[in-house]
């Protein structure tokens, strides 16, 4: 098997066994990047030399025989909104373009304790705001199993570069969807944790209540590992929770299990999609569980919540982009003008779009009527998830409604924003959700079943995950040069 | 004009407020755009929900506290190497009071 096909546990193993040198590792993957990239667009950055360096140095470790950790070798994309101390950090965003953090994120100091090798700082819709990767101020990610088609987003970038066998490993982070949404476009693994449970210390805010770190993978069994690497307490993050997770005898199988159907997450899903969820109703029962409809009414709501919550949150927390202590300035006659001119060039279009809905929202006179009403609705679908979790130990739906569009087609940002509607209400929540990879809906494009359990149940999450894993068909593999409109390998 | 309808000069006043400059030509746009999510969101302002207690945080907020102990900082020069002017330590900006 191609080091790359190898999931990121079988290739720590071969590297702490002494089958395969770490460097072996960091090379056939730096191999990909560079064959393949340039179509794909996955990176900002691609950390070649500290990687072949880090590399060497596990490589000596292990041959002093020294103790590596669990991930001692395996390279990891990183999406370009954590900090790493001294690499250029971007968040996608022209306004940070240059900008070292002069700190790392505590993420990134785990997988680094772990001997995970970061291996480059992936692309995003800037500042995470987007669902197609189409928002980076830089250049848009395409979609390794059809090039013409998006990503997904936010952390496409992460997405893809799993899916191209850049990385067998990433991080990214979920405010409304921004992991599950690309993992499911891209045919692989991506989770968003419980609310806290993974410190934001350096993951640059969007909307802080919401922001969660989490893996992908094109395994479950890669994401329980990663997962269980970067869940803990950090004094650094006032809202870290001081619980872990713990990766093992996530095979135990959901026979017996009570598993629900959302309903409300059922409106506008695609024909492909829908078989894609019958088949994977199917999968568990055989398996099983008992599978029901069950409605969660307030999840309705949730779209219209999140776009008040979310950018009123942003508006306050971009705020802090000023062109004063890092990043661009524009200077003008006065401090207000140099403000103006600097977040007019620094910000693209959706940013600027979310602040100003965000500062509407917040203004004297539609406080109550929008930001307090949309506060409201997220106890009601705190509410209506907790009574549904009375009945049942895990409820799924599609990820997407649909499969990864193409590019350009959702130029009208409503349109853009209903591709999180059924990830959207468990970041309202705090609650936990992932999306599994289950075969191909429309067109060949991969199709992602999502996974919701209660606040930390990582672990019942993770059983109803490998369970469908275990059922489905094989994902799709990239076929370079072959995908409509890529023009060919470069 | 209900209040999901957010006018051309009502854009550019938020723009303000928030500190972004934008043309007219955006401004139109943004009015639209920004009128059509608001008229998106009128679902949940149709809602009765007087007495539903608003959540601000998945998780309850507390304090955190810690001992006072002095840690390890950020270093001065690395932090304002990443300025766009930075003079004796301190952030150098453009006059922020006019004069006289």
């Amino acid at each position: 098997m191609a080091i790359v096909d190898m999931t990121a546990l079988e290739m720590a193993a071969a590297v702490r066994s002494g089958d395969l040198s770490a460097a072996e590792v960091v090379e056939a993957h730096l191999g990909e990047i560079s064959a393949h990239d340039r179509e794909v667009g996955a990176f900002l950055i691609v950390l070649e030399e500290e990687a072949r360096r880090r590399a060497r140095s596990i490589d000596e470790a292990i041959a002093r025989g020294e103790e590596v950790g669990p991930l001692a070798g395996v390279p990891i994309a990183v999406k370009d909104n954590m900090a790493l101390r001294g690499v250029e950090t971007t968040c996608a965003s022209r306004i940070l373009e240059g900008w070292r953090p002069p700190y790392t994120a505590t993420v990134l100091q785990r997988v680094q304790a772990a001997g995970a090798i970061i291996i480059g700082k992936t692309n995003l819709d800037e500042f995470a705001m987007g669902s197609s990767t189409e928002n980076s101020g830089f250049f848009p990610t395409r979609n390794p199993v059809d090039l013409s088609r998006v990503p997904g987003g936010s952390s496409g970038g992460s997405a893809a570069a799993v899916a191209a066998r850049f990385a067998p490993l990433a991080l990214g982070s979920d405010t409304g969807g921004s992991i599950r949404q690309p993992a499911s476009l891209c045919g692989v693994v991506g989770a968003k944790p419980t609310y806290g449970l993974v410190s934001r210390y350096g993951l640059i805010a969007f909307a802080s209540s919401l922001d969660q770190i989490g893996p992908f993978a094109r395994s479950v069994e890669d994401a329980a590992a990663l997962l269980s690497v970067i869940a803990s307490h950090d004094p650094m993050d006032s809202t870290s929770l001081g619980a872990g997770f713990d990766a093992t005898g996530l095979g135990a199988g959901v026979e017996g299990m009570r598993i629900g159907v959302v309903e409300e997450m059922l409106d506008g899903v695609s024909p492909g999609v829908a078989s894609v969820l019958d088949a994977a109703i199917s999968a568990l029962e055989a398996a099983g569980a008992t599978v029901e409809k069950v409605s969660v009414p307030a999840a309705r709501y949730g779209l219209s919540a999140y776009y008040l919550i979310a950018p009123a949150e942003a508006s306050s927390n971009l705020a802090r982009f000023d062109g004063v202590r890092y990043g661009l300035r524009v200077e003008g006659e006065d401090i207000t003008e140099t403000y103006l001119r600097t977040r007019e060039k620094g910000f693209g279009a959706e940013v600027k779009r979310r602040i100003m809905l965000g500062t509407y929202a917040l203004s004297a006179g539609y406080y109550d009527a929008l930001y307090g009403k949309a506060q409201q609705v997220r106890t009601l679908i705190a509410r209506d998830f907790a009574s549904a979790y009375q009945r049942f130990d895990a409820l799924i739906s599609p990820t997407s409604p649909t499969v990864a569009f193409r590019f350009g087609e959702r130029s009208d940002p409503l349109s853009m924003y209903m591709s999180d509607v059924c990830t959207i209400p468990s970041n309202l929540a705090g609650h936990p959700g992932m999306s599994v990879p289950f075969g191909q809906a429309e067109e060949g494009m991969p199709a992602g079943i999502q996974v919701l359990a209660p606040a930390l149940g990582e672990g019942v999450m993770f059983k109803v995950a490998m369970a469908l894993e275990a059922a489905a068909s094989k994902a799709a593999v990239p076929e370079w040069g072959k995908a409509a409109g890529a023009g060919g390998a470069a | 004009m209900s209040s999901d309808q957010i006018s051309r000069d009502e854009t550019l006043h938020i723009a303000h407020l928030a500190r972004l400059a934008i043309t007219d030509e955006e401004a139109e746009l943004y009015s639209r755009q920004l009128s059509a999510v608001l008229a998106h969101a009128r679902d949940i302002g149709a809602l009765d929900i007087a007495g539903v207690e608003p959540t601000m945080h998945a998780v309850s907020m507390r304090n955190v506290m810690r001992e006072d102990v002095v840690t390890e900082s950020l270093d001065r020069e690395e932090v304002l190497g990443s300025a766009p002017s930075s003079e004796a330590g301190m952030f150098v900006v453009p006059r922020i009071v006019g004069e006289e």
